[in-house]
């Protein structure tokens, strides 16, 4: 017995390892299920697939891809917000700083190209599970989910696109923003607005409306900053991964991924 | 030689010239629809490797060579557009391997063979299997994911400045399909309402596709209606509609070709009109004879002050919206949609209709615009309430 293989022994005959896998080295059936039935994020998994469901030119692995690249934005974005401040004064020159000081400066490359291609993504994988009918019964909730999680994606990238704070980003926002103000009803300049008065004061005016919701304010200003801050970082990232638990849960639920009956 | 360079460079101009007018928003989105029917009508015959792959090799060799051309270069190496090409190449593929995989199932089944997908039963562990294949594609995306971002400068621009506007202002290039429809369509329509039944209307979808056929393999043949429904939403009227955006609109939202330069001083003409000019004033003066009122929009409220003068001077555009909305529905029950009417039932036609009269009332528009300027079929400007 070699030197390696007997210091490997004795690890994963001590009371740590044993604590941490309950089970050995997955070289036969039942300890491969239970290396992912003891796994509380391999567990996502059931433990047997249909093998033709799992083949690449079936799912393309693209809704495994938009996941991945989910993690890979939590995990940038995580470590952007130790050099960022969200405020008109020093939105932009941390960006700067990040650019010129920051040694690997990669993370805001990563974090933006990553997020692009996370839109790129989803549509595939939309596309694929439309190709294959996966949305038929039981699996219309799921579908349901994902559209969710689709607009989500959607208005994360929307959202992190103003925070650096340049041109780019507040004329897109703008532009994009601009659509609220004609919301039916909801917006100072949309159909059916107008009749929403008491008396002669109208309660849908520029300083009400569905856009100022959105941007605290009249224009793209430091409220819309800090609230798509707040919106992009906290609280759409925290609903996303509800929901593709939820998800992936129900994948699980719904008899794994589809196949011909 | 001096000679042949010249010649040279003139038809390649001439040639630039030509696609630069081919790109035209009435040519470009034209084009590509007879380009997406020919593709679903012959799904069997384009997509097999050797002419799916030669497809490929031409339109990259096009397309990368148009990268000689300084006008194209600047569209499509700024950072932010990359995607865009990303987007071209990775949905021509996926569309190409999903119709492939289509019409090899659709063939089987002709013959009796067992799809793709068959043998449910064959059940494999997720440890090694299904970990291993994630593992490798999480590393292969990494990998990519990296270089790309060794390879490409996230950009920043000057620092946000509220009175410099830059023109054109673009929103970010994943919602550029909505804003290129602002140049047909009002906000409330192009930003608001379109956003909401297309996001609706996903989410509608697996209760109004009632075809129980095309669950868990691929197929063109058992689902021809839903899936060239669906297609031409996703690839002409979201990404066919994003090149256009990013691609061709320069400032002042004005169709700049591929090769073209982004002259911020070209004129805007056109004179758009709309239903109610055409029924009060065109019309009458045109053919007196056969609509023997006298030109001009009615200002006047009807029926004693009951129904007032905007009413009365769009009622031909309500009367349009109004057949396109509810009376065609009822025409199509009966006759085209018969069959999908008696397998849906009425609230799920309902439904469908409305999705589905949308969506078409989109590129109809857009037809109508190039042919004769339409502005707006109806257009309560009073009220903001303008299709
Ligand atoms: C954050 C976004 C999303 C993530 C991380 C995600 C992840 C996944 C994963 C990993 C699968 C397993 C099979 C596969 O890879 O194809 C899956 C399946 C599925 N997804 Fe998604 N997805 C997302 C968005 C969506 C969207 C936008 C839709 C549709 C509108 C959708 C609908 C479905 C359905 C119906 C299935 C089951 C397919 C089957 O059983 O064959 N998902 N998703």
């Amino acid at each position: 017995m070699s030197v390696i293989s007997r210091v490997g022994d004795y690890f994963r005959n001590s009371q740590v390892w044993g604590s941490i896998f309950r089970h050995g080295i997955p070289r036969d059936r039942r300890t491969r299920a239970m290396a992912v039935l003891s796994n509380v994020f391999l567990h996502l998994h059931p433990v047997a697939v249909r093998k033709s469901g799992i083949r690449l030119s079936f799912t393309w692995c693209m809704g495994g891809l938009t996941f991945f690249l989910f993690l890979a934005e939590t995990v940038t974005g995580v470590l952007l917000m130790f050099y960022y401040r969200p405020t008109v004064e020093y939105a932009y020159v941390d960006i700067q700083g990040l650019r010129a000081h920051v040694t690997l400066g990669l993370l805001r490359e990563i974090h933006r190209w990553g997020a692009h291609a996370m839109v790129i993504s989803i549509w595939l994988h939309m596309l694929r599970v439309f190709l294959t009918g996966s949305y038929k019964p039981p699996r219309e909730f799921n579908w349901g989910i994902g559209v969710i999680l689709l607009v989500l994606t959607l208005l994360l990238s929307f959202t992190g696109y103003l925070l650096p704070w340049d041109q780019l980003a507040i004329w897109a926002i703008t532009v994009g923003s601009n659509m609220a103000r004609a919301t039916p009803f909801l917006g100072h300049e949309g159909p059916g607005a107008a009749l929403l008065t008491i008396g002669d004061v109208a309660l849908v005016h520029a300083g009400s409306d569905a856009r100022f919701g959105l941007l605290a304010g009249t224009y793209v200003g430091p409220n819309a900053l800090l609230r798509f801050y707040v919106l992009h970082c906290v609280f759409i990232p925290v609903v996303v991964s509800v929901l593709i638990a939820v998800h992936f849960w129900r994948i699980r639920k719904d008899g794994g991924i589809s196949g011909p009956l | 030689m001096l000679l042949l360079a010249v010649r040279e460079t003139t038809t390649l101009d001439r040639l630039k010239h030509v696609v630069n007018s081919l790109c035209a928003p009435e040519y470009f989105v034209s084009l590509t629809v007879v380009l997406f029917a020919v593709a679903l009508l012959w799904y069997r015959r384009w997509t097999k490797p050797a002419i799916a792959g030669t497809i490929l090799l031409l339109f990259s060799i096009a397309y990368f060579g148009s990268a000689a051309d300084p006008n194209f270069v600047k569209i499509i190496t700024k950072p932010d557009n990359v995607p865009i090409t990303m987007m071209i190449f990775l949905v021509g593929f996926f569309t190409w391997l999903a119709l492939r995989l289509g019409a090899v199932n659709d063939e089987r089944r002709e013959k009796g063979e067992p799809l793709l997908e068959a043998g449910s039963d064959d059940k494999v562990l997720v440890w090694p299997d299904l970990v291993y294949t994630e593992l490798i594609c999480l590393v292969l995306c990494t990998v990519v994911l990296v270089v790309w971002a060794i390879v490409l400068k996230a950009p920043l621009e000057p620092r946000a400045n509220p009175s410099a506007i830059p023109n054109p202002s673009k929103a970010p290039w994943y919602f550029l399909g909505l804003q290129e429809l602002l140049v047909y369509f009002d906000p409330w329509i192009a930003g608001v309402l379109l956003p909401g039944l297309i996001i609706f209307g996903l989410m509608a979808l697996p209760y109004i596709d009632k075809n129980p056929r095309g669950n868990g393999y691929y197929t063109f043949k058992e689902r021809p209606f839903v899936i060239t429904v669906y297609l031409f939403g996703f690839l002409i009227m979201w990404c066919v509609l994003i090149v256009v955006g990013t691609f061709l609109r320069g400032p002042n939202w004005n169709f700049f070709g591929p090769f073209e330069y982004w002259d911020p001083h070209r004129p805007v003409a056109l004179l758009n009109i709309n239903v109610s000019d055409v029924f009060w004033i065109t019309l009458p003066s045109r053919y007196p004879k056969l609509c023997p009122w006298s030109p001009g929009l009615p200002t006047q409220a009807a029926l004693g002050g009951i129904v007032p003068a905007y009413i009365v001077r769009e009622a031909p555009g309500i009367a349009l919206i109004g057949a396109y909305f509810l009376a065609l529905p009822v025409l199509l029950a009966k006759t085209a949609f018969q069959k999908l009417y008696a397998q849906m039932g009425l609230a799920r036609y309902v439904v469908f209709w409305l999705l589905l009269s949308w969506m078409f009332l989109v590129p109809i528009k857009m037809v109508l615009r190039w042919l004769f300027n339409l502005k707006y079929f109806l257009a309560i400007t009073e009220w903001f309430f303008n299709i």
